[in-house]
C-alpha cells in the first residue's frame, strides 16, 4: 500500500497527482498517505482532526463541488464469518487481524467520502482514522449540505458521532432498534439459525477440474 | 455572469418575489400552523415514502421525507454473499431499470480482477442498459400524468413498455429482474432476430415519446404547474450530489456516460448530452424526455455496429477477486449510481458501498419544498423522480 | 348480517350473495417495491385488463375494498401500517400476498430490516410465488379467490373457520372440488 511505486512507473496521470500536491498544500501534514492509480482513483488520507478542513478544502479551493457519498469501513473480519457455521459445533479460529486497505489507516473504523470536480470529471477518495472507543468526526455539512442524510445514515449503520451535525435521527430503522447493523460484530441471526443452501455457489462437476473452466 | 445564469436568477427572483408577498399575506391572515403527513402509502408517492409537512395555510414552513419503509440492507447482506450472488439482489434496488443496476457492480469486480469483457459483450450490455432506461423512463413520463391530474399517458406508457419488457425478457428470461451480467461477460448471446424487433420496439418508442411530448409537455396546464416550481440552482445541485437528468436539468454538462471511460460501448455511437438551464420541475422532465428519444437512437447505432464473437472471456469457475477497492459508477436511470467495493481476496466482497441516485437526489427535498404550496409537493416529487429502493437500498 | 355470522343463511341467497361478492371485489393497491409494478401492469395496463375479470382496482381507501394486494418487501418498519390496513378494511376481507419478498422474505431472508412474511401480520388467501410474478400470475390468484368466493360458506369464514390458503400453481393448496384454472 505504498503511495509512490506505482506512480513513478506510469507517467501521464499528472492530473491526479496533481490533486493529491494541491491538497498538500492546502492542509500541510493532515495529509498522512496518499495513493494514485494512474487512469482510475485517487485515494488520500488525512488526519480526523483534518477532516472538515479537507471539505473545505477540496470544495472552496479545489473546486470539487461536486458530492457523491459519505460512509464508513469497518475493517475488522466479522468475527461470525458469513454466517455459515454449524451453531452445534465451536466456532472455527478465524484471522482477526486488521488489514486497512489503501492509503493505510492504523484504526478499525475509518470515514471514506468521495467528492468529483464537475468539469474534470476527476473524484477522489478521502479516509480518516477514528478512534475505535470514541467514533466522532465534525460534520460536514457546513461545506457539502448534502452530507446531511449520509451522516445520519453512518451513524445509524457504525455508530460514528458526527460534530456539529442537528439532527442524528435514526434514518432508516425503527428508532428502537438496537445495535449498528454495518459493524462487522453485528450478526444476521437468520443466517445463524438456519444454514443456507446457496453456500456452494458452483458445484464441481464429476471429474471436471474446479478451478479453471472454460468460461460458460 | 453568462445569459443562461441570469435566467435562472431572474426566475429565480420572479419566484422569491412572489413567494414573499404571499407570505405577507399570510402574517396578515394570521392562518395556523398544521402538521400534514403524506404517506407511507400514497399513490403519488411510487412506493413508501412518507413526507411530513408543516403547513401555515398553503404554504410549507418545514418539510421531510420520512425514509426506511423499504430499506432491506443490501449492503450488509452484499457481505454475505458471492460475486455472482451479488448481482441477483442488486438488480432490486432500482428496479425499474434492473438490468442497469448490475453494470457498475460487475464492472467493478472486474476492475478489481483485471479482465474485461469482449466486445460484443460489451455491445450488449450497452445495449440492454439502455433498453432498461427506456422501460424506466417511459414509466416515469406516464406517471408523471398521473400526477398532474391527467390519467391517459398511464396507460399509453404501460403500453409502450410492455414492447421493452418483451425485449429484455426474449434476451434474458427476465421482465424486471434479468441477472444477466456475469463477471467477464454476460450469461448468454442474443436471441436469435432480437436485432429486428429492438428495431421496430426502438421505433415504436420514439412514437411514443411524440405523442408524450405533444400530449403532456405542450399542455397549457401541465406548463403552468411545472414551469417556475422546484428550482434548484447549479451550486445547490452540486453540493447535494443531484446527478442525472436532475443535475442537467439545472445546466450543468455531465453525463457519465460521455465523461468517463469504461469499458461499454457508449463512446462508439454518435449521441447527445440534453441539458436545460431553468432547473425548474419542467426542466427536469424535459430532459428525461429528450433522453428517452436519445437512447432509443443509441440502440438503433449499437444494433448496427454490434461487433460479432464470443460474450464472455475467460474466467476462473470459482471467482475469487484480489484484494483491493474500487469504485464504478455509471449513469443510470435515475442517476449516478456506483459501488465501492472493497475485496479482501474472498469469494465475496469485504464490503460494498452502494451509492445509489435516488438517495442523494431526494435529500434536497428539505431544501426545495421550503416555502412552496401543498400542489406543488406532488410537482416537485414526481419532479426529481425517486424509486423506494433506491433511496432506502 | 346476524344471519350471516350465525351461518343460517339459506343457500340459494348465500350463494347469490357469493356470487355479487367474487364479481365485485374492490381490491386496494398495497405497492411496497418491484412486485408494486407488475401489479400496476396487472391491473392498470390495457393489455392485461383486470377490470374484464370483475375486479374494481380503485377504491379510495382500504375503507371501501374487499381485497387488498400486498406486492412487495414489508419491513418491519412497515408492519405496524399494514396492521392497522388490514383492520380498517371491512369484513369479509382477503388478501392476496404476492411475490417471495411478502410471502416469505424472499432474497432478504437473512436480512436485520425485512419482515418473513407478511402472513405474520395479517391472515393471508392466496400467496402468489415469484420474484416478481408476472401479471398473468396475480390474475391467476385473483380469479382462483373468485372461485373460492363463489363456494364459500360464510358462516365459516366468521367463525374462523376458513379454508388452508391458496398457493398460485400449486395443485394441491385448491380445495378438492373446487374449480381451479391453471
Amino acid at each position: 500500500m505504498s503511495s509512490d511505486a506505482p506512480v513513478a512507473e506510469i507517467p501521464g496521470d499528472t492530473l491526479r497527482e496533481r490533486i493529491v500536491d494541491d491538497l498538500r498544500a492546502q492542509i500541510g501534514d493532515a495529509l498522512v498517505d496518499s495513493l494514485v492509480k494512474p487512469g482510475d482513483d485517487v485515494w488520500v488520507r488525512v488526519r480526523p482532526d483534518a477532516w472538515l478542513a479537507t471539505g473545505r478544502a477540496l470544495r472552496h479551493a479545489m473546486g470539487f463541488d461536486y458530492f457523491c457519498f459519505l460512509s464508513a469501513v469497518d475493517w475488522m473480519p466479522s468475527p461470525y464469518g458469513k454466517g455459515e457455521d454449524d451453531p452445534t459445533e465451536p466456532p472455527p479460529e478465524r484471522d482477526d487481524t486488521i488489514r486497512q486497505g489503501y492509503a493505510g489507516g492504523e484504526t478499525r473504523f475509518q470515514m471514506l467520502a468521495r467528492v468529483t470536480h464537475p468539469t474534470l470529471h476527476v473524484g477522489v477518495n478521502v479516509k480518516c482514522d477514528l478512534d475505535d472507543a470514541h467514533p466522532v468526526v465534525e460534520s460536514w455539512i457546513s461545506v457539502y449540505a448534502g452530507a446531511n442524510w449520509h451522516e445520519r445514515e453512518t451513524h445509524e449503520m457504525f455508530g460514528i458521532g458526527f460534530d456539529g451535525h442537528p439532527d442524528l435521527r435514526n434514518m432508516y430503522l425503527p428508532t428502537d432498534f438496537e445495535g449498528h447493523p454495518l459493524r462487522k460484530d453485528f450478526p444476521l441471526l437468520a443466517r445463524m439459525v438456519k444454514p443456507w443452501p446457496g453456500i456452494v455457489d458452483v458445484e464441481p462437476l464429476p471429474g471436471g477440474d474446479d478451478e479453471e473452466g472454460d468460461g460458460e | 455572469m453568462t445569459s443562461t445564469e441570469s435566467l435562472i436568477d431572474r426566475r429565480q427572483m420572479a419566484y422569491i418575489a412572489a413567494q414573499a408577498s404571499d407570505a405577507r399575506l399570510n402574517v396578515e391572515l394570521e392562518t395556523e400552523g398544521m402538521t400534514l403527513n403524506i404517506g407511507p402509502q400514497h399513490p403519488a408517492t411510487h412506493g413508501t415514502l412518507r413526507i411530513i409537512a408543516r403547513l401555515d395555510g398553503e404554504q410549507v414552513v418545514w418539510a421531510e421525507p420520512s425514509c426506511g419503509y423499504m430499506h432491506r440492507g443490501y449492503e450488509k447482506l452484499t457481505e454475505v454473499r458471492t460475486y455472482p450472488q451479488v448481482t441477483t439482489l442488486v438488480n432490486r434496488i432500482d428496479w425499474l431499470g434492473s438490468f442497469a443496476n448490475e453494470v457498475p457492480f460487475i464492472l467493478a469486480a472486474e476492475k478489481l480482477m483485471g479482465i474485461e469483457a469482449p466486445p460484443r459483450a460489451q455491445w450488449i450490455r450497452t445495449i440492454l442498459f439502455e433498453l432498461s432506461r427506456i422501460a424506466n423512463v417511459s414509466l416515469f413520463l406516464g406517471d408523471l400524468g398521473v400526477q398532474m391530474g391527467a390519467i391517459t399517458p398511464v396507460f399509453m406508457a404501460f403500453r409502450d413498455r410492455e414492447y421493452v419488457l418483451n425485449l429484455i425478457e426474449g434476451a434474458t428470461g427476465g421482465r424486471f429482474h434479468p441477472n444477466f451480467d456475469r463477471i467477464g461477460g454476460l450469461k448468454d448471446d442474443l436471441p436469435a432476430g432480437f436485432i429486428d424487433e429492438t428495431r421496430a420496439v426502438m421505433k415504436k418508442l420514439r412514437t411514443f415519446c411524440d405523442e408524450i411530448e405533444n400530449l403532456l409537455f405542450g399542455n397549457e396546464i401541465f406548463q403552468s404547474r411545472m414551469r417556475g416550481i422546484g428550482v434548484i440552482p447549479k451550486d445547490v445541485a452540486l453540493q447535494y450530489g443531484l446527478s442525472g437528468a436532475n443535475l442537467r436539468a439545472s445546466g450543468v454538462d455531465w453525463d457519465l456516460r460521455r465523461d468517463q471511460s469504461l469499458p461499454m460501448a457508449w463512446d462508439k455511437v454518435d449521441w447527445k448530452v440534453w441539458t436545460h438551464p431553468d432547473g425548474d420541475a419542467f426542466a427536469r422532465c424535459w430532459v428525461r424526455l429528450q433522453e428517452t428519444r436519445e437512447a432509443t437512437m443509441i440502440v438503433d447505432q449499437l444494433l448496427d455496429s454490434i461487433p460479432s464473437g464470443p460474450v464472455m472471456a475467460k474466467v476462473p469457475r470459482i471467482i475469487k477477486v484480489p484484494e483491493g477497492e474500487a469504485w464504478v459508477s455509471t449513469e443510470n436511470p435515475l442517476g449516478e449510481m456506483g459501488y465501492y467495493v472493497v475485496s479482501k481476496g474472498d469469494l465475496g466482497p469485504f464490503r460494498t458501498k452502494i451509492r445509489s441516485a435516488s438517495f442523494n437526489n431526494i435529500s434536497v427535498v428539505p431544501w426545495v419544498l421550503k416555502g412552496v404550496y401543498v400542489p406543488d409537493i406532488i410537482t416537485i416529487l414526481a419532479s426529481l423522480y425517486f424509486i423506494l429502493g433506491d433511496i432506502d437500498r | 348480517m346476524g344471519l350471516v355470522d350465525r351461518g343460517r343463511l339459506p343457500k340459494p341467497l348465500n350463494s347469490l350473495l357469493n356470487l355479487g361478492r367474487s364479481y365485485s371485489m374492490w381490491v386496494y393497491q398495497w405497492g411496497l417495491a418491484c412486485c408494486a409494478i407488475e401489479m400496476g401492469a396487472a391491473f392498470g395496463s390495457p393489455r392485461y385488463d383486470v377490470m374484464r375479470l370483475g375486479v374494481i382496482p380503485l377504491p379510495a381507501s382500504p375503507r371501501q375494498a374487499d381485497l387488498v394486494v400486498i406486492s412487495g418487501t414489508v419491513t418491519d418498519k412497515m408492519a405496524p401500517a399494514i396492521k392497522r390496513l388490514y383492520e380498517q378494511m371491512p369484513d369479509p376481507k382477503y388478501v392476496i400476498s404476492m411475490g417471495s419478498c411478502a410471502n416469505c422474505g424472499g432474497p432478504y431472508w437473512d436480512s436485520y430490516s425485512v419482515t418473513k412474511g407478511v402472513d405474520q401480520i395479517v391472515p393471508v388467501d392466496v400467496y402468489v410465488p415469484g420474484c416478481p410474478p408476472r401479471p398473468e400470475a396475480l390474475l391467476e390468484g385473483v380469479v382462483l379467490l373468485q372461485q373460492r368466493i363463489r363456494n364459500e360458506d360464510m358462516g365459516a369464514r366468521w367463525r374462523g373457520e376458513g379454508s388452508k390458503p391458496i398457493v398460485v400453481q400449486d395443485r394441491a393448496s385448491v380445495k378438492k372440488g373446487e374449480p381451479s384454472v391453471v
